[in-house]
């Protein structure tokens, strides 16, 4: 789950990370209060959306005036924000965040992961920050410096020190690195973060260092345990079906295809994906329909998938373990008579409870499609969209 | 012999008083597994399912010789469930359980750790299907009648695409030594390589159906291993070629994030380590059959 940036930094300044002074608005009249509150002679007016990218997409610029500051957040409010990471449809801009400027003199990059291969959380940091990780990647790989932490012993002040001198910091920086090391770990650990990113993290004219951007996410596995972290959930940035899909049991992604699946298990669901494209379609949707799924929670994958305008064939492919075959014949059918189905549907079932199944669906008299191989079923599905298209 | 599960394992159920334990413990036993007992804290003394239940791990396994546990324990209490099963000297543990926090299994995974070869626990999972010896017994969810007992082992981490690579042999007349689901979380307990290593060193498996996606580096590190280090043929399937890149498909492990996670990238790090490589999933079965044979006539 992805927080905002301005929460980010809360968060961060608590555990001792400097942050530059900053209020945030819901209005153009309210940043420019936040702007003459603060005070100075420049601002920086950041869009709040869960994206990154979001200077190049004209979503942060810096003020020179509070008119200024409230203008540039005029045409923020509202608006849906297009950057490289959001998709053609962008994200909605609701809140907007107002920052001293600060003097910035160096910027470095600093990113706290999950490391799947050594399976502890990992230190991510170059000299050079200010462009995205990926690029940095690309462009600089020789200036990223990785550390793994123990769990065991958590963060160690030498591996803190041996990182600082390493970007080339020196005196006074030190030890304000070291602190702000320790801070984003013990951030990362205590709120079962999956990302911590400072970039960039500046240092200053005065030599300080200030995060002059921030980034977290977080275990929505673990948000049982962090209520305060599961309130900054902000459904505004979320895709709504998507979210309402999860909200009912189902792991939902839409895609650009027009055939929609029904499937149970993540893995299937990829598989029979991939089979689609192999015979000719695109799928519109990963939809895995989870374990024990009832026939009510089918219905509701029906009316998920069917509430993209491009679906015109439905494919449900059911490998049942720990779910019942019968249990998705009834809520095909149930599916099929209550939304008014106008588009070709092919099933395929096997495993648990699978006569039952189709002896369902062979007894509901429904013109569906059936199918006996996951290569039978993606050719019907196919083919019956080229029908249904002529 | 098989992997994991095989004619001598003493399995106790953690959890197995809940709806969805004790619905699993049962189609164990109805299919012949050696289910000797059940733990759920506060239940002790009483039985289920004709088994006795214990408070702890530890008392079951003093009482019954346990040595495996199948773990259906809710998230937030399952890295706990896991750690005593290891403590009380339980040598192989499943966890079926879906959504327990990353950290959770970072602590779980080093607490394995602390314990010398000789009676270090290995655990299979979470959030998978289990491990299913045909003909010998199961812990786990998988439907038990889909497989033929045989010589080729199976590991993925889907367990639906596991399912659909089992009846594929099945129709094809081949049969399963071990299929062990490892699971969709990216933190887990064994690796696809940990697995690999099991049916290399297995005198009843001949062969090994190995099956991934996106996200992590598993498989590249499990092409490096049968490159090197077996002499037994490994076929392999990729899930995800039409994912798109930085979205999350269900697993909470398969998303493609970094270098090497596409599915296009992981066939062609399998390809070089000298895999068989299926070219779509419902090809599967027929990509063993083939290898197979080449293998006889060779």
């Amino acid at each position: 789950m992805d927080i905002h940036e301005y929460q980010a930094k809360e968060i961060l300044a608590e555990f001792g990370v400097p942050v530059p002074r900053g209020g945030l608005a819901y209005s153009p009249e309210q940043a420019e209060f936040r702007a003459r509150e603060l005070g100075g002679q420049a601002w920086v007016v950041k869009a709040q959306i869960h994206s990154g990218g979001r200077g190049q997409a004209g979503g942060v610029r810096v003020c020179r005036g509070a008119h200024e500051v409230r203008d540039f957040a005029a045409g923020l409010f509202g608006r849906q924000l297009v950057t490289r990471q959001t998709g053609a449809a962008g994200k909605a801009v609701y809140r907007v965040w107002v920052e001293e400027a600060s003097d910035i003199r160096r910027e470095l990059y600093l990113g706290f992961v999950l490391d799947r291969k050594s399976e502890r959380i990992m230190i991510v940091a170059s000299a050079h920050g200010g462009m995205e990780i990926e690029e940095l990647a690309e462009k600089d790989p020789a200036s990223l410096r990785r550390m793994t932490i123990d769990p065991a012993t958590g963060l160690i002040d030498f591996q803190a020190r041996e990182l600082a001198f390493s970007l080339g910091l020196s005196g006074g920086q030190i030890a304000q690195m070291v602190a702000t090391l320790r801070a984003c770990y013990r951030a990362f650990r205590d709120l079962d973060a999956t990302m911590v990113e400072i970039n960039p993290l500046v240092v200053t004219g005065t030599g300080d260092l200030v995060a002059l951007d921030a980034k977290m996410s977080f275990d929505t596995n673990a948000l049982f345990r962090q209520p305060r972290i599961a309130e900054l959930r902000d459904r505004s940035q979320e895709d709504a079906r998507e979210s309402a899909a999860a909200d009912h049991g189902l792991a939902y992604v839409g895609l650009d295809g027009d055939i929609g699946c029904i499937i149970n298990g993540a893995g299937l669901a990829m598989a029979t994906m991939d089979m689609i494209k192999l015979a000719g379609g695109e799928p519109a949707n990963f939809l895995d329909i989870g374990g024990g799924a009832s026939p009510e929670r089918v219905v509701r994958a029906f009316r998920t998938v069917l509430a993209d305008a491009n679906v015109r064939v439905i494919l449900v492919n059911i490998f049942a373990g720990i779910n019942r075959c019968d249990w998705v014949a009834e809520g095909v059918v149930q599916a099929y008579r209550e939304v008014g189905m106008t588009i070709p549907v092919v099933v395929r079932l096997a495993g648990t409870n699978v006569e039952e199944g189709r002896r369902i669906l062979q007894a509901s008299g429904l013109p569906l499609v059936t199918a006996d191989t996951l290569a039978d079923a993606a050719d019907k599905a196919v083919a019956a969209r080229l029908k249904s298209a002529a | 012999m098989a992997v994991l599960i095989t004619e001598d394992t003493r399995i106790i159920v953690q959890g197995m008083s809940g709806r969805i334990g004790q619905f699993h413990a049962a189609d164990m036993i109805r299919h012949g597994t050696r289910v000797v007992g059940g733990v759920t804290p506060g239940r002790g003394g009483e039985s289920l399912l004709d088994r006795p239940l214990f408070d702890t791990v530890r008392a079951a396994v003093e009482a019954t010789g346990a040595d495996a546990s199948l773990i259906f324990v809710p998230p937030p209490f399952a890295a706990d469930a896991i750690m005593e099963a290891a403590d009380a000297g339980i040598r192989t543990a499943v966890c079926v359980t879906d959504g327990i926090p990353a950290q959770d299994m970072m602590k779980v995974k080093r607490f394995l750790r602390r314990y010398p070869a000789e009676r270090k626990m290995r655990l299979v999972g979470p959030n998978c299907a289990g491990v299913i010896s045909p003909g010998i017994g199961f812990m786990g969810i998988m439907p038990p009648h889909i497989y033929m007992k045989g010589r080729v082992g199976i590991v993925g981490r889907s367990g639906t695409l596991g399912y659909e690579a089992a009846s594929q042999m099945k129709a094809l007349g081949i049969g399963v030594s071990t299929s062990v689901g490892i699971g969709g979380d990216p933190i887990n307990g064994s690796s696809f390589r940990d697995i690999l290593e099991l049916f290399e060193a297995d005198p009843e498996t001949d062969a090994v159906m190995m099956i991934g996606e996106i996200g992590g580096p598993q498989e590249a590190e499990a092409a490096a291993f049968a490159r090197d280090h077996m002499s037994k043929p490994v076929v392999a399937y990729i899930a995800g070629l039409s994912a798109p890149r930085g979205r999350k498909m269900g697993h909470a492990g398969a998303i493609i994030s970094a270098f090497g996670e596409s599915a296009q990238e992981k066939v062609e790090i399998l390809s070089a380590a000298g895999i068989t490589v299926a070219p779509n999933p419902s090809a599967m079965g027929e990509t063993m059959a083939r290898v197979l044979k080449l293998r006889k006539a060779a």
